[in-house]
């Protein structure tokens, strides 16, 4: 349960940060909830990691959707040198994921660093 | 440890992001540029996107209320003129902002800072040919005319109020994938704009290479490799108008033979540089009423430029209580450039006369300072250029100027690699002062002929032929521009620079330049060929194609009964009248007994092709194949030993030559002893080219279509980022003049029908977003030869169905 309810609380609290502060405020988000919520370290991470996995793959897999994955495509066709929609997803979704689940683990072990003190 | 890993973890999280949000690791900051909230996704946009809004700003004077069409195609009804252009400025900017910015910046000479020093010999270029000068000086002349300053600031107020409304997510993509950001915009940079059309148009010089062709050759064989005269020409003012003598005498220079006109001497180097596209031409033409179904005239224009996405045109309709006008704009200029208004109509094409001339100045010593000129030392001012380039220290070019203008080449720039060992200065008519916004603004609000004539001084540069017509029945064509009255061949080879008498002794008299008013044959008409016949009193060269405006005339002469419909299919014509010309050439005398059997199919499909440069034909690939090689195989061994880039004949040179002489001197190759005939370089060509086409054959590459493969290219030439394989033919002596990445960039016909009825298509789209459906939706449409109905809307349809969206302005 407390698994679930910080995996949405950091999928909540970065899209909420990021209508107002930049992209990398999805690992304050993070953070702040990993410290709230007490978890193993390598749940905290996995929790980070799917919370913004799939915030991210849900929003650019929306708006991509939203827009026949024309944008999509010709971004990939660029930086990929493949017309590939799903693929430029999967990368932006890894991306948040991977930031997200390292704030995560560092908010776990701050924590633990901050009881022991 | 446990706190070591704590530390490590959180410094790797931070590093992270760091990475991700610069381009320290990457060549793009992934996480800020994927980052679905403010990154890339933010400019898919979605099918749904609502366009209509309410808007509010201190500038505005009155109301303005935006209709945009299933196009997105604004129609814009202002209740106050300067209001239409403030909205104008915001549209622009809202749908083609990266574009605009982009365009001056390069047109600035200031790429380098968004693209890194691959473009340096650009920017330098650029800063030393004097474009920025050329625009302050026009700037000067439309900030103290009322009517064209108050358009520029109000224009420009409302790009900056669109920028100011932008954050990181809502910029274009561009920015985002370069990483800059947009500045202000300035009336200047609207000045810019202009200038840089100015050089895309009159920027095409062969002064360099004509001069080493003049050093190279005998006068005789020059003038056979350069004649004045083309036997193809149907000039622009029909043949044996009669030209009262030129008001405007100028003297040829003392001792010119020797100092000027003086072959096989010395080469030059040439300078390597870019230079606006050859074919940079357009059609354009006007029946009156007794040639349409209608009985009213039809004007019709079609401007060939490089086409690029986002485009070069931005369609809108502009309306306030003095006038209603509807057709292409720049982004990044007030007003509407090729359109119709509820009068009349206009148009251009490139007048292609050379205003940009070279003198060649001896400095006192390396700091520049002085130069000969006279019998006397004369200072020159310096501007010191700084050129930033983003990564890397800037760079400084200091450019003497002359009397006659910058010094663009000398031993520290001459473009990519040839040394020039001499200092050249450049005298460019664009650098004169001139208010080319008073001119589209009068021509916007002009109700007849007399308007039109009172609009055409202002256009000094880029000279065009301009194309009008009229509900009340007038057709006119008006060649316009500041041209320099010059002495025979003057500006044809670099000129020395220390003797006043070689500069341009004055411009042509404004009513001294050719037009033609409802003549007699019903019709007038531009393809960039040479605009008069020998009886025009000044010299104007013979550098001038020919044959689109052959085709042109002669089918206008034929007409009758115009439709719209007539008229786009012979804006579409992809009817080759240079094969036509030519072909009886290679049929006559290719020997067919020694073709083998491969060669004879190609030869036959040769004899049966009608001159159509349709998508699907093998025979305009076989015979553009053959004629290239018969044009090497003639002129290469005489070009053997000169400079490189030395000038070569026009196209037009090789066949008036061949039809009119089968004995032509080049024919025989000069380093063999054989005399060869022509039976043997056409047969040779039509062997090589056959080779060629069988290769070509193989890999499914022969057809027309497939062979000249046109594409729209984004700007920056982004993979992705444009169209591929157009299915789309004609050739640049077909009126359809698309060439691979060039050809009519905006094509409009309008019938001036009590209701105008008008049509027109560019290759792009209304929204410069390339993750827009609006980005590319005409391209599809142009390539088929289709077009769209140009709406001109009335306020009160605004119920109509092809209303998608209203967007209002208003004060706060």
């Amino acid at each position: 349960m407390k698994f679930i309810t910080s995996l949405f609380l950091m999928a909540l609290l970065s899209f909420s940060l990021c209508i107002f502060l930049p992209w990398w405020s999805i690992a304050f988000a993070c953070f702040v909830v990993a410290v709230c919520i007490p978890q193993k370290n390598g749940v905290s991470f996995i929790a980070g990691f799917i919370a913004l996995f799939l915030l991210w793959y849900g929003l650019s897999f929306w708006m991509s959707f939203q827009n026949g994955h024309i944008l999509a495509n010709r971004i990939s066709k660029l930086i990929l040198q493949q017309e590939n929609s799903f693929l430029l997803v999967l990368i932006t979704a890894l991306i948040g994921g991977i930031v997200g689940g390292f704030a995560a683990l560092s908010g776990s072990l701050f924590r633990k660093n901050f009881k022991h003190a | 440890m446990r706190i070591l890993f704590s530390i490590l973890s959180f410094l790797f999280t931070v590093a992270l992001c760091y990475v991700l949000d610069t381009k320290s690791l990457f060549k793009l900051p992934l996480g800020k540029f994927l980052s679905p909230q403010a990154g890339i996704w933010q400019n898919a946009e979605s099918f749904e996107t609502d366009f209509s809004d309410q808007l509010h700003f201190d500038q505005l004077n009155g109301k303005t209320t935006v209709y945009l069409d299933e196009r997105l195609v604004p129609h814009v009804f202002a209740e106050e003129e300067s209001d239409a252009f403030f909205v104008q400025g915001y549209l622009h900017a809202k749908f083609r902002l990266w574009q605009m910015e982009f365009q001056t910046l390069y047109a600035t000479g200031r790429a380098s800072e968004v693209v890194g020093d691959v473009a340096l010999n650009h920017d330098r270029e650029f800063r030393r040919l004097g474009l920025v000068y050329a625009a302050e000086k026009s700037l000067v002349d439309m900030e103290n005319d009322p009517i064209s300053k108050s358009a520029c600031d109000a224009y420009t107020a409302g790009v900056n109020e669109y920028i100011a409304s932008l954050n990181y997510s809502s910029l274009p993509l561009e920015y985002k994938l370069l990483g800059y950001q947009p500045e202000k915009w300035t009336n200047l940079k609207s000045a810019i704009f202009l200038k840089y059309m100015a050089y895309d148009l009159t920027g095409n010089d062969k002064d360099f290479e004509m001069t080493d062709a003049k050093a190279s050759f005998t006068k005789t064989d020059f003038d056979l490799l350069f004649p004045s005269k083309q036997d193809s020409l149907d000039p622009i003012i029909s043949k044996n108008t009669f030209f009262p003598i030129a008001s405007l005498q100028s003297k040829v220079p003392a001792f010119a033979d020797s100092i000027y006109f003086d072959f096989l001497k010395d080469t030059i180097a040439i300078p390597e540089v870019e230079m606006p596209d050859e074919s940079n031409g357009s059609n354009n033409w006007a029946v009156d009423s007794s040639k349409t179904k209608s009985k009213y005239p039809i004007l019709c224009s079609d401007p060939h430029l490089k086409i690029n996405n986002p485009s070069v045109w931005y369609e809108m309709q502009m309306s306030t209580p003095n006038s209603n006008v509807y057709g292409a704009s720049f982004p990044g200029a007030p007003g509407i450039i090729i359109g119709f208004n509820d009068n009349c109509a206009f148009g251009f094409t490139n007048a292609g006369r050379d205003v940009k001339d070279y003198y060649e100045i001896k400095f006192k010593d390396a700091s520049k300072s002085e130069y000969w000129f006279d019998s006397n030392w004369v200072s020159t001012s310096r501007r010191i250029e700084k050129i930033n380039i983003v990564g890397k220290p800037a760079f400084y070019d200091t450019v003497a100027y002359t009397i006659f203008g910058p010094v663009i080449y000398d031993a520290s720039f001459s473009g990519k690699n040839n040394q020039v060992n001499k200092n050249y200065a450049v005298r460019w008519s664009a650098h004169d002062n001139s208010n080319e916004f008073k001119f589209f603004y009068l021509l916007n609000h002009a109700k007849n002929y007399n308007d039109f004539q009172e609009a055409l001084p202002y256009l000094k540069s880029p000279g065009q032929n301009c194309v009008f017509a009229c509900k009340n029945g007038d057709i006119a064509l008006h060649v316009q521009g500041a041209f320099p009255a010059k002495w025979n061949d003057q500006g044809e080879f670099v000129m020395p620079g220390f003797d006043s008498s070689y500069m341009w002794q004055g411009m042509i008299p404004q009513s001294e330049n050719p037009f033609q008013y409802n003549p007699a044959r019903g019709f007038v008409s531009s393809a960039n060929q040479r605009p008069t016949d020998t009886a025009y009193p000044y010299f104007i060269g013979s550098n001038y194609p020919v044959y689109r405006g052959l085709y042109l005339n002669r089918k206008l002469s034929s007409m009758h009964d115009i439709t719209t419909a007539d008229m786009m299919a012979l804006q579409t014509s992809n009817y080759n009248v240079f094969a036509e010309i030519a072909m009886p050439i290679l049929l006559k005398h290719i020997r067919v007994e020694d073709l083998n059997e491969n060669e004879r199919k190609y030869f036959q499909k040769l004899e049966i092709w009608r001159f159509e440069n349709d998508v699907n034909t093998t025979a305009a690939t076989i015979f553009e194949l053959t004629w290239n090689k018969l044009t090497d195989t003639i002129y290469n061994d005489e070009y053997a030993n000169k400079p490189k880039n030395t000038a070569r004949p026009y196209k037009s040179t090789l066949v008036d030559a061949l039809l009119r002489d089968s004995n032509y001197k080049f024919i025989d190759n000069v380093t063999t002893t054989k005399k060869e005939t022509i039976e043997d370089v056409v047969t040779a060509a039509f062997k090589s080219a056959s080779l060629e086409a069988n290769q070509l054959e193989k890999q499914n590459k022969l057809s027309w279509g497939k062979y000249k493969d046109t594409h729209v290219d984004h700007l920056l030439k982004l993979p992705g980022f444009g169209a591929e394989h157009l299915k789309i033919g004609g050739s640049e002596n077909c009126i359809n003049a698309t060439k691979s990445s060039h050809g009519p960039s905006w094509r409009m016909i309008v019938n001036l029908t009590p209701i105008t009825d008008a049509y027109g298509i560019y290759p792009g789209g209304q929204s410069g977003n390339p993750g827009s459906r609006f980005y590319d939706d005409g391209i599809e449409n142009w390539s088929k030869g289709n077009y769209y109905n140009l709406w001109m809307m009335r306020p009160e349809d605004k119920n109509d169905l092809r209303v998608k969206w209203k967007m209002v302005f208003s004060r706060k």
